[in-house]
């Protein structure tokens, strides 16, 4: 994406065998390059391969710096074919059947840049910072002046002044100076065209030769841009998510597992966040965040059920709704069924409020099953605590 | 007196014709609102039937607002078009005196949003509610003024003003309003997405020039740092007392909670933070939304407002 926009990166070959590397190697004319192991899991640097038959040992590190042909040739030989175990992929690893060999560079400074958006402005911002290579978040703590800010104008774009003097605020001067403006110029671009929410790129980095190139970056994108970018399909990599939280999202749920002990199932994502707060409040431990959304079905909400309960911690579950457009004698019926397909077998307390709060309690009360019906938020909180003997 | 919207107004709904323009425009009529007109392009001349109610339909809110004399739309449009209806919304009626625009679409793209938010503040007299909110509402005597898609009935025409991100956190506060026996002049939800039109401080300011509006409810969540710059507006402009909630002291730091605007990020925008700016302004603070009516009392009583 960054070479699309005439981002400097530098220049990288992906090969599949041991021939294609050495090809790169030939081709790139670089005297050092690094030889990658390409997975879709991180932690590769400091990985170990592994012959897949024998199961002995090959090299430690899936990522390596060679300093001459031959140790291109030891270095692929020992990655292509071979499986790659590091901290994300669990003991069985992945076999490693792509590589990236890329040229080399002279580091002269490292730089921090990045293109977000500013809430409180409304606008584009850009931020730049002499102190590459760390954790942004540290600089913005201990020395909040080394962090230079630019904005874009919504219909103007960047201003060439402002540009200008980041780059004079970096210390760039002359050929560096101007290809910051380039890429400042080309990643805006990229930012608007592709729908970014983010682009950070750290380090960005000066070489002994004055060129300004991306040496590592994240971008992250748009959700709610997915519509115009068909191609986000092809380089989604669903092991790269949450399953049950995908599983979550197709079914128009909004879920994010805590670490509690108490399941949530509410309408709206503020009372959802607020369920979780009085639980905590009343002396529990949410296990979770979820929204079922204004248009839950009965399917929907046994759905939510089962991703409640597959969590092993979850000892009860508080059921908290304000009736809008959802009715709660729909959710009444629909907690009823799925107490019937699935296993209910912890405590229930179910709030409602709102459109047909009455018709839904009366259901509740005159079914055979064992649910706690409350009228308060904090009533609801305390009894389901209670429930599973914990709280103060 | 209400802000923005009152039984006046005269509302368009744009996207009348989609499935939530005629669920929402026919809940909207129930409760009294004056709708006047719907637009959906290519469908003008014909009338659409709202429960007996014959609504004529434009093909742009152009030909729609100097037809009708509308100064309110309601956007119930998808997400993907959503964006376009605010700028064809903000050139009706920045030519036409000005007006509202009630944006109820989730899920606009960002970007779609900075330049939507960038052409309506150009035009003086034109203000955005939204995106991904539910709504205005003004309560009257009969009936009342909705824009939106908020259960009308929990409502009751009184004295409290209410602004929220969260839409049935609203309805909550709303709730916790009349268990004390207090009405609403006007309830905002100014939606979840980290760009959006109306904020916290537009609406105190209006709600603190109201006359009739005597205190303030103001329902945050966690993200951004809107809740702080409104705490510092209400220290130094905000002479009517102001009960606060901000919702996720639970959540976990980088995760999304449903709105695309509650993360935090970067150890910003938490929940704590919030809360701690709130007293220090001197908002009457409610750690439990079930509180938020018990704190409005002691607010009210505090001010001389209420016995007890």
């Amino acid at each position: 994406m960054f070479r699309e926009f005439g981002v400097n990166v530098l220049e990288g070959v992906h090969c599949k065998s041991v021939d294609d590397a050495l090809a790169a190697y030939d081709s790139l004319g670089s005297q050092v390059v690094a030889v990658k192991s390409q997975i879709h899991a991180g932690g590769r640097g400091k990985g170990i391969l592994y012959d897949p038959k024998s199961g002995q040992e090959v090299m430690k590190g899936g990522v390596k710096i060679a300093f001459s042909r031959d140790d291109v040739e030891e270095f692929s030989r020992n990655i292509c074919g071979n499986r790659l175990v590091t901290k994300q992929t669990g003991a069985e690893g992945k076999i490693v059947t792509n590589m990236y060999v890329e040229s080399g560079c002279d580091i002269d400074h490292e730089y921090y840049l990045a293109i977000l958006v500013d809430r409180d402005r409304k606008s584009v911002l850009v931020m730049a910072s002499t102190e590459g290579g760390v954790d942004i978040e540290e600089v913005a703590e201990r020395t909040p002046e080394a962090i230079h800010k630019i904005w874009a104008d919504p219909s103007d774009g960047l201003d060439k002044r402002d540009c200008a003097s980041l780059s004079e605020s970096l210390g760039l001067s002359g050929d560096s100076a101007e290809e910051l403006d380039r890429m400042l110029e080309s990643l805006y671009r990229m930012f608007l065209d592709k729908d970014c929410s983010m682009i950070e790129i750290n380090p960005l980095v000066k070489t002994k030769g004055g060129s300004m190139i991306a040496l590592d970056a994240k971008v992250s994108l748009d959700e709610n841009a997915n519509f115009r970018h068909p191609w986000r399909e092809e380089v989604r990599d669903l092991s790269e998510e949450e399953d049950v939280e995908i599983r979550a999202n197709d079914l128009g749920l909004s879920y994010v597992k805590l670490d509690g002990n108490i399941g949530c199932l509410v309408n709206g994502a503020g009372l959802a966040m607020a369920s979780m707060d009085v639980i905590k409040l009343y002396g529990g431990e949410p296990a979770n965040f979820l929204d079922i959304g204004g248009g839950a079905t009965r399917e929907s909400i046994t759905a939510a059920f089962q991703i409640i309960l597959e969590d092993e911690n979850v000892e009860g579950i508080l059921v908290n709704i304000f009736g809008g457009i959802i009715r709660c004698d729909m959710v009444a019926n629909s907690v009823i069924e799925a107490s019937k397909e699935i296993d209910l077998d912890v405590p229930l307390v179910v709030r409602f409020s709102g459109t047909n709060h009455r018709e839904g309690k009366a259901i509740l009360d005159s079914s055979d099953i064992s649910i706690h019906t409350v009228s308060s938020l904090s009533e609801g909180a305390r009894k389901i605590v209670e429930c599973i003997g914990g709280g103060n | 007196m209400a802000i923005w919207i009152d039984e006046d107004s005269k509302i368009l709904i744009q996207g009348i014709t989609g499935k939530q323009g005629t669920f929402h425009g026919t809940r909207m009529l129930r409760y009294s609102t004056n709708v006047v007109g719907g637009v959906t392009p290519g469908k003008g001349g014909q009338k659409i039937d709202l429960e007996g109610n014959e609504i004529p339909v434009f093909n742009s809110m152009s030909e729609a607002v100097a037809e009708t004399g509308a100064d309110v739309s309601a956007i119930y449009v998808p997400a993907r078009f959503a964006a376009g209806a605010i700028h064809e919304a903000a050139e009706a009626f920045n030519e036409n005196g000005g007006g509202l625009i009630v944006c109820i679409t989730e899920g606009i793209p960002t970007l779609d949003m900075i330049e939507a938010v960038d052409k309506v503040n150009r035009y003086e007299g034109v203000r955005l509610i939204g995106p991904n909110c539910p709504g205005i509402i003004s309560p009257g005597v009969e009936g009342g003024c909705k824009v939106g898609i908020m259960p009308a009935f929990i409502h009751k025409k009184g004295r409290i003003g209410i602004v929220s991100k969260s839409g049935t956190l609203t309805y909550e506060a709303v709730a916790q309003t009349m268990s004390v026996d207090e009405g609403q002049t006007t309830c905002v939800g100014i939606g979840g997405d980290p760009v959006s039109g109306t904020g916290f401080i537009d609406c105190l300011e209006a709600f603190e020039n109201d006359p009739e509006t005597v205190a303030v409810v103001m329902i945050g969540e966690i993200g951004g740092s809107a809740e702080e710059d409104a705490a510092e507006w209400v220290s130094e402009n905000m002479s009517k007392p102001v009960v606060g909630f901000v919702a996720g002291s639970t959540a976990p730091p980088g995760k999304r909670m449903g709105h695309a605007g509650a993360i935090i990020s970067g150890g910003k925008g938490t929940a704590s933070e919030k809360f701690a700016a709130f007293e220090r302004a001197g908002i009457y603070v409610a750690r439990d939304p079930s509180e938020i009516g018990r704190v409005l009392v002691e607010a009210l009583v505090d001010s001389g407002l209420r016995e007890s």
